[in-house]
C-alpha cells in the first residue's frame, strides 16, 4: 500500500545548499534522568544498602568471633584436682597429665603451677597467696587435636578410677553455648537482612508505580508509537538501575568506610578499656576482604532485586493500563 | 458498560485516500480515531485492519500493527525533555534501529516539514505550528500507511492551517492514507475529498 519511499521524501539536492553537518545531542534517556522522586529513592536505597551492609558486616564480626572462641576453648580440656587429706596434690596432677596424655588425640599437658594458680586467683583473693593454707582445686590443662579429639567419656571414666578427687571439664557447654549464640545472631542478622530487603522491595514497588503514574503521558506516547511492554518495561529498568546502583553504591560505600574507621580506630587505641571492651563484646572491627566482597554483592543484589522488581511492577501496570486503555467504559480520550 | 458512542456503521479507508472526519463535539471521532489505532477494543462489532479482524490479533502483536498507522494529536504529545529530534526519532527509537540507521532519514524529515533549523530544540521552545508539524514529523516516520490526525490544525493560525493541509495532501500524493479528523469546515472546504460525518454515533459517508 505504501508507495512512499525515503528517496521521495528527500529535498530537492538543488534546492538545499549544502549545509554543514548539524551537530546533535547524544540521545536523551527516554525517561527523564533525575526529579525529586528519583532523588528521594536514591537516598531510600543508600539507606537501606548502609543497613543491610551493616548487618551483613557485624553478622560476619560476631560469627567470626564466635568461631574464634570456639576454637580456642574446644582447643583444650582442663583436669580439675580438688584437695583432700592425704591426697599427695603433686603426684595425682602428674599422674593425670601422664594419663591423660596416654589417650590419642591429645597433644601436650601442663600443670597450672603455684604462681599460675595464684595469678589467676589473684582478682579474687588478692596478691601474695599462699596456696598450701588453703583447699584451693589444681588444673591440669590439656591441648588436643581438635579435629581428632580423644575420647572423653572413656578418660573421665578412667581418671574417675585412678583419681577420685579430679573432674574432667571438655568445655562442652561452653562450647555448645557459643555455637548456639553464633547462630542465634546469624539467624538475627538474615532475619533483620529480610526485612531490610523486603522494605526495600515495597519502597521499590511504590516508587515504580508512583515514576509510571509521573510518566504516563510519556508510557502513553511510546504506546501510540508502537512501542512494545518490553521496551517500556527495559526503559523504566534502565531508569532504575541507575538509581538503585547511585543508591546502594553509595549506601555500602558509607558501611565500608564505618567499618574501615572503627577498625582503624581500634588499632589506634590498642590496650585502653575502651578498645578492649568493645572487642571484648564485638572481636575485631575488621570484616576482611570476604567481608568486602560480601559489602559488593550486597550493592549488585540490591541493585538487581530493584531492577527486577521495578521491571515486574512496570510490565504489571502496562498490563492494566492496556486493559484499561481498550475497554471503552473505563478510559478518557485518546 | 458505558454508554454506546459508535452504532451502525460499516465504512473502509481505501488505500491512499485522502477522507475528513467531522461531526459535533461528543459525536465520536476521537473514539473512532482510537479504534482505527487498535487502542480501543469494540463492545461489539468487527473491525478489519490490514486484512486481519483486530479482536482476533493477540495483545502482544498489536504493537507490531500498531507501527503501520501514524497518529498526529491535537495536543502534540511531544515530550518535553526531548529534543525535535530526538521526539521525530522516537517510533524508530522503540523498533530498536541503531541512531546510526536513521539520523540522516530524521534530519532529512525535519527539514521536510520545516524544522531543519529547529532539530535541537525542547518542545517547549517551539510554537505551536512548529510543534504540530514535530508531531506529524514523528507520525511519519516509520512511513504509516494510513496517517490519523486529531484535530491537527485547531492550535494553529489560519495560513499555518494552510501549511499543514498540503503537507498531508503531499503525503497524500506519496500514497499515505490520510483521515483527518476537524471541525473545521474552512479547512475542508479548500480540498475537494471524501466526507466522513459522525452525528449522534452514527456515520454518513460523503464520496
Amino acid at each position: 500500500m505504501n508507495e512512499m519511499s525515503r528517496k521521495v521524501l528527500k529535498p530537492s539536492q538543488k534546492a538545499a545548499p549544502k549545509m554543514p553537518q548539524m551537530r546533535i545531542r547524544p540521545m536523551a534517556p527516554i525517561l527523564p534522568p533525575s526529579n525529586i522522586q528519583g532523588n528521594a529513592l536514591i537516598v531510600v536505597i543508600a539507606i537501606m544498602a548502609f543497613l543491610a551492609c551493616l548487618t551483613l558486616g557485624a553478622v560476619s564480626m560476631v560469627r567470626a568471633t564466635a568461631s574464634s572462641w570456639q576454637s580456642q576453648i574446644s582447643r583444650e580440656i582442663t583436669i580439675q584436682i580438688k584437695p583432700e587429706d592425704g591426697l599427695d596434690m603433686n603426684a595425682a596432677l602428674n599422674k593425670a597429665r601422664n594419663l591423660a596424655l596416654s589417650f590419642v588425640g591429645t597433644r601436650e599437658g601442663t600443670i597450672m603451677d603455684d604462681a599460675a594458680t595464684s595469678r589467676l586467683l589473684e582478682p579474687w583473693l588478692g596478691a601474695g597467696l599462699d596456696l598450701s593454707e588453703l583447699p584451693v582445686p589444681r588444673l591440669v590443662i590439656i591441648t588436643i587435636d581438635e579435629n581428632n579429639p580423644p575420647d572423653f567419656e572413656a578418660m573421665r571414666a578412667m581418671l574417675k578410677t585412678e583419681i577420685p578427687q579430679a573432674f574432667l571439664d571438655d568445655h562442652r557447654t561452653w562450647v555448645d553455648r557459643l555455637v548456639s549464640m553464633a547462630h542465634t545472631t546469624v539467624m538475627i542478622g538474615l532475619g533483620v537482612l529480610i526485612l531490610v530487603f523486603s522494605a526495600m522491595v515495597l519502597t521499590v514497588i511504590f516508587a515504580t508505580r508512583g515514576a509510571l503514574s509521573g510518566n504516563r503521558h510519556i508510557v502513553e506516547v511510546l504506546h501510540f508509537v508502537g512501542a512494545e511492554s518490553s521496551f517500556v518495561a527495559r526503559e523504566f529498568q534502565k531508569h532504575f538501575l541507575k538509581i538503585s546502583l547511585k543508591g546502594s553504591g553509595a549506601g555500602s560505600a558509607l558501611a565500608a568506610h564505618v567499618f574501615l574507621a572503627a577498625g582503624f580506630w581500634q588499632s589506634r587505641s590498642l590496650a585502653t578499656p575502651q578498645s578492649d571492651q568493645a572487642s571484648a563484646l564485638f572481636g575485631t572491627f575488621s570484616v576482611g576482604l570476604e567481608g568486602y566482597i560480601g559489602i559488593f554483592a550486597t550493592m549488585l543484589i540490591i541493585a538487581l532485586l530493584t531492577t527486577v522488581t521495578a521491571r515486574m511492577t512496570v510490565i504489571r501496570t502496562i498490563d492494566d493500563i492496556d486493559r484499561v486503555r481498550s475497554d471503552p467504559s473505563k478510559s478518557e480520550g485518546v | 458498560m458505558g454508554p454506546e458512542i459508535l452504532r451502525d456503521m460499516t465504512f473502509d479507508i481505501p488505500k491512499g485516500s485522502f477522507q475528513f472526519l467531522t461531526g459535533p463535539s461528543g459525536a465520536g471521532k476521537t473514539t473512532l480515531l482510537r479504534l482505527l489505532l487498535m487502542s480501543l477494543q469494540p463492545t461489539r462489532g468487527h473491525i478489519r485492519m490490514f486484512s486481519r479482524d483486530v479482536s482476533r490479533i493477540p495483545r502482544s502483536e498489536l504493537p507490531l500493527l500498531r507501527r503501520r498507522v501514524g497518529i498526529v494529536f491535537q495536543d502534540f504529545r511531544l515530550l518535553d525533555h526531548l529534543t525535535t529530534y530526538e521526539n521525530v526519532a522516537l517510533p524508530l527509537r522503540v523498533r530498536g534501529k541503531e541512531e546510526s540507521a536513521y539520523r540522516n532519514d530524521v534530519i532529512e524529515l525535519l527539514k521536510w516539514v520545516g524544522l531543519g533549523e529547529r532539530i535541537n530544540v525542547l518542545p517547549p521552545i517551539l510554537s505551536g505550528g512548529e510543534k504540530q508539524r514535530a508531531a506529524i514529523a514523528r507520525a511519519l516516520m516509520d512511513q504509516p500507511e494510513i496517517l490519523l490526525a486529531d484535530e491537527p490544525t485547531g492550535n494553529v493560525d489560519p495560513p499555518m492551517a494552510k501549511r499543514l493541509l498540503n503537507l498531508f495532501l503531499e503525503l497524500n500524493r506519496l500514497g499515505t492514507a490520510v483521515v483527518i479528523a476537524t471541525h473545521d469546515f474552512g479547512l475542508m472546504d479548500q480540498v475537494d475529498a471524501r466526507r466522513m460525518i459522525l452525528t449522534e454515533g452514527r456515520l454518513d459517508v460523503y464520496e
